[in-house]
């Protein structure tokens, strides 16, 4: 496989009938391997290219059961950022930026990382309060952050409401500048050839459908394409965790839900940033294509089907509106659903099981894409010594029942019962 | 996505609030008098969920209707839901 450079292209541009190669293999499963991954999104691929770059472990195998890149990795709304203010949360995140800010020589892939900046408006004196602490911690631990006052965000987002009458005054906002946003395709890509090169064996249309557990411990997968032995056994399924862990006899402090997401039709450059809102969850950033992409909250009941219900369409474009007039007369183009892990305090599981060498990476709730490189390293790092790196470790099953609850924003899937 | 109300009739679902899983049992306080029971299985029934693929036994509430309370059964492959109770 030939490494992707200026001379590369030059070469296949200068000659139309070379094509260019796969850019990954599509070998037949092997009878097994040293770690088989479940699932084959962005956190799987990632795990299996850290396993090989940062531990030596190469006799891996994928199982993806539909095609890289047909779930979550691309279905999010590509936003990446490190603005946490609580305990594992805060390291790790900001960890992951700076994985990002070097990913795309990394994999020698363009991922397409714009740090483009992040501005959360605020909408109350109040609000200012809570976003200077959250931006004091964030600076304590060496993350960018600054306080904008009224006067400046104008400046900076000159379309948002400013009217005497606007429902939700702009009071300020807070800005983090390496925040942005990185393409989530090439992200898939880019890991998924990168562990190929390694010679990872991703494996698709391959659907796991059970565990050979041998005296509590794990030593296969059983597969639409017949069983696999594995040494290590690590899940990545983000959306369908529960679904799969049971298979295993797990269950978890995990429910599906559905969150969608929005582009319009492409307009001219006019959100130069990711802007998001204190008055609700809702998060708005231009692609390069020119369409706005937005989100908001999860629908709200847990579900497994892939399409969204009209009545959150209809709140996210109100936000939208709210927060940006100019909204209004913009046609909605498509709008996608995607399946998350929600957990009881919006935080992920990156961490080993009761099952001895069975290892579990989910629950993101609506943090999966931003979190994708440093899940692959804390993840491989767990895999590989069987035992959780300090970025990871308060991401534990048993954090429940210890009272370690890492509830930074308290919208895990309790939505519905406030 | 229409849900039946037992009393209003068929409504569309922006209409109601979600309850979660029926099919759960509220354990027993203990004996002690402090009275929270076995943690274990506070544990279990306050964070633990089965989430199956299929059908779903889940409250839901009428809340912008007659705010009545009743339990369907609705398949999360497909939202497809059952007659309410």
């Amino acid at each position: 496989m030939s490494k992707y450079s200026a001379f590369s292209l030059a070469r296949h541009a200068l000659d139309p009938d070379l094509p260019w190669p796969r850019a990954w293999r599509s070998p037949e499963p092997k009878a097994s391997y040293d770690v088989v991954i479940v699932g084959g999104g962005g956190h799987g691929l990632a795990t299996a290219h850290y396993l090989a770059k940062n531990h030596g472990i190469t006799n891996v195998a994928i199982l993806e059961r539909s095609y890289i890149g047909s779930g979550n990795v691309g279905r999010n709304t590509t936003i990446i950022r490190s603005n946490y203010q609580m305990g594992a949360n805060t390291g790790f995140f900001e960890h992951s930026l700076k994985l990002w800010e070097g990913l795309s020589h990394d994999l020698n892939f363009n991922c397409m990382v714009s740090q483009r900046g992040q501005v959360v408006v605020a909408v109350s004196p109040v609000q200012m309060d809570v976003f200077a602490r959250r931006g004091n911690i964030m600076r304590l631990n060496g993350i960018d952050a600054e306080l904008l006052d009224r006067g400046e965000v104008m400046k900076l987002l000159p379309y948002l409401d400013y009217s005497k009458d606007a429902r939700w005054p702009v009071c300020g906002a807070i800005h983090q500048p390496r925040a942005g946003t990185a393409r989530h395709d090439a992200v898939a890509w880019g890991y998924a050839r990168s562990a190929d090169m390694a010679g990872v064996d991703i494996i698709e249309n391959c659907e796991v459908t059970g565990f050979a557990i041998e005296n509590g411990k794990v030593t296969g997968v059983e597969t639409s394409r017949g069983r696999i032995n594995a040494g290590k056994v690590a899940i990545a399924v983000a959306g369908h965790t529960s679904h799969v862990a049971k298979m295993a006899g797990l269950r978890l402090p995990v429910e599906s839900h559905i969150l969608q997401a929005f582009v319009t039709e492409p307009l001219k450059p006019i959100v130069h940033h990711v802007v998001s809102w204190g008055a609700e969850l809702f998060y708005l950033s231009q692609s390069d294509k020119g369409g706005l992409v937005f989100g908001g909250h999860i629908d709200g009941f847990n579900t497994y089907t892939q399409r969204g219900q009209f009545a959150k369409i209809r709140d996210v474009a109100e936000c939208a509106v709210s927060l940006m007039p100019f909204t209004s007369r913009v046609r909605l183009l498509r709008h996608w659903g995607g399946i998350q892990d929600m957990t009881p305090d919006g935080s992920p599981f990156i961490c080993k099981t009761p099952v001895k060498n069975l290892y579990l990476n989910g629950g993101w709730c609506y943090q999966g894409f931003k979190a994708t490189p440093a899940s692959g390293w804390t993840y491989a790092h767990t895999i590989a010594n069987d035992e959780p790196h300090a970025l990871n470790r308060d991401f534990s099953l048993d954090r429940f029942e210890k009272g370690n609850e890492l509830d930074e924003f308290g919208i895990g899937n309790w939505t519905y019962k406030q | 996505m229409r849900l039946a109300c037992p009393h209003c009739g068929p409504r569309d679902y922006s209409e109601f609030r979600y309850g979660g899983d029926a099919s759960k049992q509220r354990p027993p306080h203990g004996t002690t008098g402090h009275g929270t029971g076995d943690l274990q299985t506070w544990h279990d029934f306050v964070f633990l969920f089965d989430n199956p693929k299929g059908p779903h036994l889940e409250y839901w509430q009428h809340v912008l209707g007659c705010r009545r309370w009743f339990t369907l059964t609705r398949n999360t492959a497909t939202n497809e839901v059952g007659e309410p109770k």
